[in-house]
């Protein structure tokens, strides 16, 4: 039914969720910077603002006023549809997720499940992108994505289902609630937890599993043709969806919004963080292995290891 | 088999975690970077800037005595010296020392060449123009007195 009340809440998510992923992309894209630049001896942006703060806006402005270039040979439609297919389902996948038990745009009963779908969505739009720019570089690219995502998305869903099975739900607030009641699923899923970080690492194409851009190989990868906004566009789905990655590794593992002292917000927000921080580490410490490498790696280790992980979870939980 | 496959996975999670105790290490010191223009690093001591004429102390006039032997030394033939003996002096004096920087590769022949060591590299490391013209003919007289001085050129 609509009324007054769930008109205003839409309204107001939307107002939410859009400001949520702008702060957060010109936030991260900075912290990324400056953890690179400290990882590296060097300073990274000073300049902009203070502590170079603004440099993301700044850039972001020279993105924008650029020309958006179009291959004579691209496949236009799906050129130009590539980078949304990549931005917006990670606009909806940040509807279900909590921030504390009432900061919520919108509860469902089926949250995990809608984000994790939306998650295959992300490799859709780089596939259309390294298709309809007709480049060799961005077509190669976009198959080593579709190949990482079968090699990484079974061992995903293997260490989420045992949280599903300790949770007995799919909503991303219960299995908060449920925590609330127990601990952190961490502490009963330690082998999951640490599956799951390197699934999202491969999930959200970044190094050392960065094999779809591969800058040393492929140019720029799937996104070698694009430029300006549409180039943006790419760089800002990413970033999201590092975002509502880390939100769902803190619900599913580190309970969410629970914490003492601050309210629930600020702890959801100092373990998204966190989690950040982490693929950051990743990122600027571990060089980028070979797509083969990639492959063996999530077959022969990470999918026999959470099948057990889950069978042995499953099978405690039928003894208990 | 099996020994060996939870020892690469082992050895494999343990390498990653010396790797990123070496980043988080790092991030944690001071960056090396120096802000110029804010800041300028320390040259080193032996650095070659482009060559310059030394001055005697006590006249302020340039040691030179025109022999031409950094001319001949050179072997991009980027020195240009004139000379002539000012009033009343016993050795000749430059009144022209022009350096061609665009060809030189500041291999120092001339420095070692000079028997009256007149010249020596400068410590100019800023150099930067928007044509190669005022390069390609640096008057090194600039920078020292002239005994010439009041007379024409
Ligand atoms: S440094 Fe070498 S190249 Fe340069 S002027 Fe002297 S002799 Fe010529
Ligand atoms: S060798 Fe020395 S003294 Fe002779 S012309 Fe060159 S700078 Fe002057």
């Amino acid at each position: 039914m609509i009324t007054e009340i769930s008109i205003m809440r839409t309204l107001l998510s939307i107002l939410g969720i859009t400001l949520v992923v702008g702060v957060n992309a010109i936030f991260v894209v900075w912290f990324e910077r400056k953890v690179a630049g400290h990882m590296q001896y060097r300073l990274g942006p000073t300049e902009v603002g203070p502590a170079g703060l603004l440099q993301t806006v700044a850039d972001g402005l020279k993105l924008v006023s650029k020309q958006i270039i179009f291959p004579q040979s691209a496949d236009k439609p799906i050129f130009i549809l590539a980078p949304i297919i990549c931005l917006v389902p990670v606009f909806i996948a940040l509807l279900p997720v909590p921030f504390s038990a009432t900061w919520q745009a919108h509860e469902l009963d089926m949250g995990l499940l809608l984000v994790i779908a939306l998650g295959l969505l992300n490799t859709l739009g780089i596939l259309l992108a390294g298709w309809g720019c007709d480049n060799k570089y961005a077509l190669l690219g976009a198959s080593r994505a579709v190949a990482q995502i079968l090699a990484y998305k079974i061992p995903l869903l293997l260490c989420i289902l045992p949280i599903i099975l300790l949770a007995g739900t799919f909503s991303l607030r219960e299995i908060v609630l449920v925590q609330e009641q127990s601990t952190w699923f961490a502490l009963y899923q330690p082998v999951g937890f640490l599956i799951y970080l390197i699934a999202i690492t491969l999930e959200t194409n970044r190094s050392p599993f960065d094999f779809a851009e591969a800058e040393s190989e492929l140019v720029a990868g799937f996104h070698t043709e694009y430029s300006g906004m549409m180039f943006s566009l790419f760089f800002l789905a990413e970033y999201t969806y590092m975002l509502v990655a880390s939100a769902i590794a803190s619900i599913l593992f580190l309970g969410g919004w629970l914490g003492p002292f601050f309210p629930g917000p600020v702890w959801m927000l100092i373990k998204i963080y966190f989690f950040l921080f982490l693929m950051m580490w990743f990122r600027w410490t571990f060089p980028r292995v070979r797509v083969d490498q990639m492959l063996s790696f999530g077959w022969k280790i990470l999918l026999p290891i959470s099948l057990l992980n889950f069978l042995i979870t499953a099978g405690v939980m039928a003894a208990l | 088999m099996m020994t060996s496959y939870a020892q690469d996975i082992i050895t494999g999670l343990s390498s990653l975690l010396t790797g990123m105790k070496v980043t988080i290490k790092t991030m944690f010191t001071k960056g090396h970077t120096v802000q110029w223009p804010r800041q300028t690093a320390q040259l080193p001591l032996n650095f070659r800037g482009h060559i310059r004429l030394v001055a005697n102390d006590s006249t302020g006039f340039a040691k030179c005595i025109a022999c031409g032997s950094c001319v001949r030394a050179c072997p991009s033939n980027c020195i240009e010296v004139k000379g002539e003996k000012p009033e009343g002096a016993k050795k000749k004096s430059p009144t022209l020392f022009r350096l061609d920087f665009t060809k030189c590769s500041l291999c120092g022949l001339c420095v070692e060449s000079c028997p009256v060591a007149a010249i020596t590299f400068s410590r100019d490391y800023a150099l930067a123009g928007l044509t190669s013209e005022p390069f390609a003919a640096m008057n090194l007289l600039d920078e020292v007195a002239s005994p010439f001085a009041g007379e024409e050129q």
